[in-house]
């Protein structure tokens, strides 16, 4: 399965991870269209001082899905297919940890899809893609 | 296309083809309606002016308002001026909240003759308001079976003849799913109104609005099942109505502000995904949770009405469901987005009887009435012959509840000797006799048989009972569950005041869709006065009639609650859900509303339908009179079934000692004052409902609510004016 795996330890908090994401999906720098989001870890800790929020295909978000337009491609990514998409965001309810996101001016929630864009932008190789 | 459906749909005769222009949705409304009249073959659109759309808000108040425009009170059910209105309401359609699918249809019913509304779910009014109508009007009558065709993407509507498809709605949604879509992927594009062959012989005839399930790969079907307006259908010549939109998604209804549908949807989302499990397990089983609390709590109508609970309810508990019968796993939402997904089905279900004996069917349920009413009102504790009977319910086109609660009446009349096999045809009615309940349903399918009279509803049974079969009429008046002519829903309601209220002072007859108290009365104590009574049946009535005009659903209001909901100043109104309808109403409409208006909109409906039924024949005092089995125990098994408790009520409220009475005497005084204390709770609820005390709505009620049209006037004031309540002002 490819997913997205972090090393808390060693992010700095650049963001360029969201900038990347917001670009590549949605042609415009704004945190808030990244499917990759970066908090303040208030509890520090072994972890380090920032806590990226990013799906890893656990596939709990498709079990209630209607219109079955979450899926799992062959690389065991669960992705959204826009066409059969009805924007209900239940599959945003069902994630415990809030890792699929929707904006106000789409129609549709996205989520990580494990492409590897942010991988390759951060600086400091907290992000690395297993396969 | 299969080659089956090519053939049925090369037998249709194109009737009438009307092309109309789309225009997008504005805040949640199209401003239109589509009217079909079926006398003449004429499509027409009707604007919906803004004093309209303000004074009736949508769905059930459309209804009843273009029902009221089209019917004189002398219209009976079957004339062709007979309407059926199908509307949504202007939160309809949105994909983000929970339970935002439903329809409300209205029409002038078979069994009580009044104005009958009944909500669906489905995806026919979401469908229906994306091609651009808020509402549907059919009237008129075709001379043989049509098919109405709305193209919601072609701009289109087509009547056609439809001669040979199936009537039975299982088939024919299938038949008519395959015949509309593109491809089998477009299926989830289709919606289809249906009803079946026994609505064609029975009042209690019902409408499926149906969806596509894209896992179980079907048509499944959701009711609008109350007061017959199947029968008025298939009265219609109409064997279905296909409406077919492709591309839906949460813009459609171009709202005024997304962000606050969102928002308030996620967190329903949450709540639902958090806490469903552990409050009540709706996603699991769906209504069917609470058979086992009813029956735990002494509510549940077992053998019409008698007992409140019954040692063999084990045999049909949630848990028996989930275990053997139910799919589990599946989201079973009957509209994109809802998150509780409340409609179970049960796969690969065999028949063992009728027409379709052998095969494997899906049957949509069990609901909690279904299981009460074909179960355990009739004594059938049996899981296998109730989901039998849900499934011929379905697809013959057959009100659920009414079914139960009539079966239920015959079982007892034939218990007690009133009917025997002489009167039945042979048809053993013993209680608990799964297959005479079918065989019942089999018979009204045919349009034969005893079935037959039984399909004519409890009040024209008694009828029958009384001047054919020599029945005493005082005692079928007391044990008959109906009211207005439409049969009691599954609750026992007997020894909660307040729920004989709810049930006995609605205005289409007793649903529990207006006020279910049954809890807040008896398990928590929530409303010691007569007061603290009425003023429920003031605010409960009021508020569920709102997500009937806004095309909602009832249930994710309070079959699911937030976490904290029992810190909240009023738990049992659910404020934060409340919290979240001002602000998804806000967000679609662009209007900032608070409870009041809630309740305000609400309450020109609901007492613009109290005249209506006043202008058809009913609406007085004496109409809101309860079978006395609602109130209380009429036989002796029912009284000594809970003797200690009528005893002490006895003692305590009446100051007679029940020691040195036999239990003919203690039902008897019982009985006064029983009937005595619904009385005082008439007089406070109408008081409340700014109602006189033959229950009119005064004319100062119809002022503050702007519906004081001339023509609602007129109806009220001969009637005010005779109990001297006709203003001074006024003259």
């Amino acid at each position: 399965m490819r997913k997205l795996i972090v090393d808390y330890s060693l992010c700095n908090g650049c963001g360029r991870c969201e900038i990347v994401c917001s670009k590549a999906f949605f042609k415009e720098e704004n945190r808030e269209k990244s499917a990759i989001r970066i908090f303040s870890n208030q509890y520090g800790g072994y972890h380090g001082q920032y806590r990226l929020a990013v799906c890893d295909q656990c596939g709990v978000c498709a079990k209630m899905c209607t219109p079955m337009a979450l899926y799992v491609d062959d690389n065991g990514v669960w992705k959204i297919d826009k066409n059969k998409c009805v924007g209900c965001l239940i599959c945003i309810g069902e994630c415990d940890r809030g890792l699929i996101y929707y904006h106000d001016d789409l129609p549709t929630p996205f989520k990580c899809i494990a492409c590897g864009l942010c991988v390759r932008a951060c600086p400091t190789g907290a992000l690395r893609l297993s396969e | 296309m299969n080659s089956e459906s090519q053939l049925l749909a090369s037998q249709h005769q194109l009737l009438t083809e009307y092309r109309y222009k789309h225009n997008p949705i504005y805040r949640g409304y199209n401003n239109r309606l589509l009217y079909i009249d079926l006398d003449s073959m004429t499509v027409k659109e009707k604007q919906i002016t803004p004093e309209i759309k303000e004074k009736f808000t949508g769905g059930r108040g459309f209804g009843l308002y273009y029902l009221w425009q089209a019917v004189t009170p002398q219209t009976k059910w079957n004339d062709p001026e007979n309407e059926i209105v199908i509307a949504h309401g202007p939160l309809s359609g949105i994909t983000q909240y929970p339970g935002a699918g439903k329809s409300l249809v209205c029409a002038l019913s078979p069994l009580t003759h009044l104005p009958i509304d009944s909500n669906v779910g489905g995806y026919f009014g979401p469908f229906l308001k994306f091609s651009g109508f808020d509402a549907l009007e059919l009237q008129g009558k075709a001379d043989n079976d049509v098919i109405i065709f709305i193209d919601g993407n072609e701009h289109e509507i087509r009547i056609e003849t439809a001669p040979s498809e199936a009537i039975d709605s299982h088939i024919l949604v299938e038949q008519l799913s395959d015949m509309y879509a593109n491809n089998d992927d477009d299926k989830s594009s289709i919606a289809i109104v249906c009803s079946g062959t026994a609505a064609e012989n029975c009042n209690i005839g019902m409408l499926n609005f149906s969806f596509w399930d894209k896992r179980r790969g079907c048509a499944r079907l959701k009711q609008a099942g109350r007061g017959g307006i199947g029968r008025v259908f298939r009265d219609k010549h109409i064997k279905a109505i296909v409406c077919r939109y492709r591309g839906v998604n949460g813009d459609i209804n171009n709202p005024a502000e997304k962000r606050l549908i969102n928002t308030a949807g996620i967190r329903l989302h949450k709540e639902v995904a958090n806490s469903d499990h552990l409050q009540n397990n709706m996603r699991k089983i769906g209504t069917a949770n609470i058979i086992e609390v009813m029956d735990q709590y002494d509510l549940l109508p077992c053998y019409n009405y008698q007992f409140g609970s019954d040692p063999q309810t084990e045999k049909i508990t949630s848990q028996v469901f989930i275990d053997n019968y139910v799919t589990q796993g599946v989201p079973d939402g009957c509209w994109y987005g809802c998150s509780l997904s409340c409609a179970k089905a049960v796969n690969n279900f065999l028949l063992r009887t009728g027409p379709y004996k052998g095969q494997r069917v899906c049957v949509d349920g069990p609901e909690y009435e279904n299981a009460a009413g074909l179960g355990a009102n009739t004594g059938t504790f049996d899981p296998d012959w109730i989901l039998e009977a849900n499934f011929y319910c379905d697809t013959y086109g057959l009100d659920t509840i009414s079914m139960g609660t009539m079966t239920a009446f015959a079982m007892e009349c034939f218990d007690r000797g009133i009917i025997t096999l002489e009167h039945t045809g042979g048809l053993d009615l013993s209680w608990g006799n799964g297959e005479s309940l079918c065989e019942l349903m089999h018979q009204m399918s045919r349009g034969e048989g005893f079935g037959i009279i039984v399909g004519r509803g409890v009040r024209e049974m008694k009828k029958i009972f009384v001047e054919e079969y020599g029945a005493d009429k005082n005692f079928l008046e007391d044990i008959g569950m109906e009211q207005k002519g439409l049969e009691y829903s599954e609750y026992l309601m007997k020894e909660s005041l307040a729920q004989q209220g709810g049930y006995a002072l609605c205005n289409k007859g007793p649903q529990h869709d207006e006020a279910w108290l049954i809890f807040m009365d008896i398990v928590n104590n929530q409303m010691p006065t007569f007061e603290d009574k009425a003023e429920a049946l003031y605010y409960f009535p009021l508020f569920r009639t709102w997500f009937g005009l806004l095309g909602m659903c009832k249930l994710p209001w309070n079959d699911i609650t937030p976490a904290d909901n029992k810190y909240s100043d009023d738990p049992a109104k659910v404020p934060g859900h409340v919290r979240n309808y001002c602000q998804v109403f806000e967000g679609v409409t662009g209007k900032s509303i608070a409870e009041n208006d809630i309740l305000k909109m609400s309450d020109r409906v609901y007492t613009f339908q109290r005249v209506f039924i006043l202008r058809m024949g009913s609406g007085q005092r004496c109409h809101d009179k309860p079978p006395y089995r609602s109130l209380g125990p009429v036989t002796k098994e029912e009284y000594l079934s809970r003797e200690n408790r009528y005893d002490k009520q006895l003692k305590e409220k009446t100051g007679i000692d029940p020691v040195a009475k036999s239990v003919e005497e203690k039902i008897a005084i019982l009985r006064i004052w029983r009937e005595q204390q619904f009385e005082t709770l008439v007089d406070a609820v109408y008081k409340r409902r700014g109602w006189t005390p033959n229950g009119i709505p005064k004319l100062q009620k119809l002022e503050e609510l702007g519906i004081d049209f001339p023509e609602v006037v007129a109806v009220v004031k001969p009637y005010l004016q005779a109990e001297g309540f006709w203003p001074d002002y006024a003259e």
